[in-house]
């Protein structure tokens, strides 16, 4: 349940990594405008996690609904990082489905997803990874019948795992700092490879390796947004307006800038080696930038602006 | 069986699809025509080279524009888990070879995907499961994460997941759950010629994402379809 607002606080400038799911919802809508489907009073719960031992949540960590985004017709989609980080079981999934099949034929304005997400639950993974395909397929028909499916990424769990195709999967992405996105996990690679291929307590080379600035500039999202519902209210509002079409000249311009990225930069090593080698002056100084200083700096990549995705 | 017995029951007529690097690619004679195929072997870790190299033949088919069926034969581990990959922007490049399958998919050519061996995670996700109709040969084992990484990141005791799997479904890696969840439409005959079996998927595809109801019929799945189709209602009553 979202926690009471001070008397006289903007939601907008809520924090959006800090935000529950239902706040950044409320505030990123037009005021009022939110309404849920198959609500926490439905108490649609995970049939699953009682044989693990887990406590549930009456909305299995994701919200779904209406909504409208500056008189426009949305629906929205976001997860709750803090249940379950986020992840994908059986009942989380279908919320999502259900909504991405009904906007097939509502045709709204967009399909915001607001990523929170460590990727599959494991105590529901078969479930939880068919979910993430079904998503997908999902997103590919709803984009190609000129739906924009936009994805929002500041969460605390980030777009990990099967969350990290989905995203992938997007018309437009919108990131902040805090938002990582990324297949393995940084404690996932250290279990299989060792702390030599990847320390995760090193939480400055997470965000080097994963984190939105990175994401950004190297094009692996189309927007940088400061840590604040207002912030991203905008970029989304921004990336309805330009999302690109799904059809064959996409993916080919999408087969060649990554092929293109992987040539230039296959052989760094870390994040700086690459942001040196697409003309940032000072690489080091990039994860202390403000949002306005870094908005320059991206200006100036060529990396960062296409419509291959 | 091995991707040579499964390549020769399925284009008797000879094929030129060739494996390098653990990644398959090429094109045969198929029913009359031609079918083209892309594929992982010998439990091969997917990664953002491996990801575009496959893209690559699936675009390319596409536009030929001659609707060939495109079969995607896998035997993978998961995604290369490395730091590398994710610098280069893993997600981006799995996502795009989905994306690739399902955009050949909307232009017309049959997707069938065919796991033989294993299948895990984010490799499972862009290939196999991204493919309009999957089936399976009898010993695949596609999972999501093996039941002893699965005590580590739950801390339950092994045994006791041994234990649950035996009668659940939804977590437990192996054939069986992920066909009981709908993900595995169909286990094909080892014994009976692969081109027959694989014509006869192509005939009765699905017109559209039956796998929430497959996982509903065979108790795989018990709630989500009717969870997904509750949401959509509410939403079309606008």
């Amino acid at each position: 349940m979202a926690a009471p607002l001070a008397a006289g606080t903007d939601p907008r400038a809520l924090s959006w990594y800090e935000a529950t799911a239902r706040q950044r919802v409320a505030a990123l809508a037009d005021p009022g405008t939110f309404h849920e489907f198959l609500p926490p009073t439905e108490r649609r719960m995970s049939p699953h996690l009682p044989l693990f031992d887990l406590p549930r949540a009456f909305d299995d960590g994701i919200v779904v609904g209406r909504a409208r985004l500056d008189g426009k017709p949305v629906l929205v989609a976001a997860q709750e990082g803090r249940f379950m980080g986020g992840a994908f079981g059986e009942v989380h999934g279908a919320k999502l489905i259900g909504l991405l099949r009904a906007a097939r034929d509502l045709r709204p304005a967009a399909v915001l997803i607001l990523f929170d997400t460590g990727g599959v639950r494991l105590q529901e993974a078969n479930a939880g990874e068919t979910a993430i395909a079904e998503a997908m397929r999902a997103i590919a028909e709803l984009r190609a019948a000129g739906v924009p499916v936009i994805g929002l990424i500041g969460g605390r769990a980030g777009a990990y795992g099967g969350g990290g195709l989905i995203a992938g999967t997007c018309s437009r992405l919108a990131v902040s700092e805090g938002g990582r996105i990324s297949v393995s996990g940084p404690e996932v690679i250290e279990t299989n490879r060792g702390a030599e291929e990847f320390d995760s307590r090193d939480r400055a080379l997470v965000w080097r390796t994963m984190g939105g600035k990175h994401r950004r500039l190297i094009g692996g999202a189309d927007a940088f947004a400061a840590d604040t519902v207002a912030a991203f209210r905008a970029a989304a509002l921004d990336l309805i307006g330009r999302a690109p079409a799904f059809d064959l000249a996409t993916l080919e311009a999408e087969q060649a800038r990554l092929e293109a990225r992987i040539a230039r930069f296959g052989d760094c090593r870390d994040a700086t080696e690459i942001w040196a080698r697409m003309g940032v002056n000072d690489p080091d100084a990039v994860p202390a930038m403000t949002t306005a200083s870094f908005d320059e700096t991206v200006a100036r990549v060529a990396e960062a602006h296409h419509d291959a995705r | 069986m091995t991707l040579a017995e499964i390549l020769a029951s399925l284009f008797p007529e000879g094929h030129a699809v060739r494996v390098a690097d653990g990644l398959v690619t090429g094109r045969a004679p198929f029913d009359g025509a031609e079918a083209a195929v892309i594929g992982i072997d010998g439990d091969t870790p997917l990664g953002v080279e491996g990801a575009l190299a496959l893209s690559r033949a699936v675009l390319d088919a596409v536009r030929a524009g001659d609707r060939v069926p495109i079969l995607v034969l896998v035997d993978s581990d998961s995604q290369r888990m490395s730091r590398r990959d994710e610098l280069l922007g893993l997600n981006e490049c799995l996502a795009h070879l989905a994306k690739a399958l399902l955009l050949a998919d909307r232009a017309g050519h049959p997707t069938v995907g065919l796991i033989y061996g294993h299948a895990a995670a984010g490799a499972f996700i862009a290939t196999a499961l991204a493919t309009r109709v999957l089936a399976a040969l009898p010993g695949a084992n596609p999972s999501v994460m093996d039941l002893p990484s699965v005590a580590r990141v739950t801390k339950l005791p092994l045994e006791r997941l041994e234990e649950m799997a035996k009668s659940t479904p939804v977590f437990a890696p192996g054939l069986d759950n992920m066909v009981a969840t709908g993900a595995v439409h169909a286990v094909l005959d080892p014994a009976r010629p692969l081109d027959a079996q694989v014509r006869d998927l192509i005939a009765g595809l699905p017109a559209e994402d039956v796998r929430d109801r497959l996982g509903a019929e065979r108790g795989g799945r018990p709630v989500a379809q009717a969870v997904a189709a509750a949401v959509a209602a509410e939403a079309r009553r606008g």
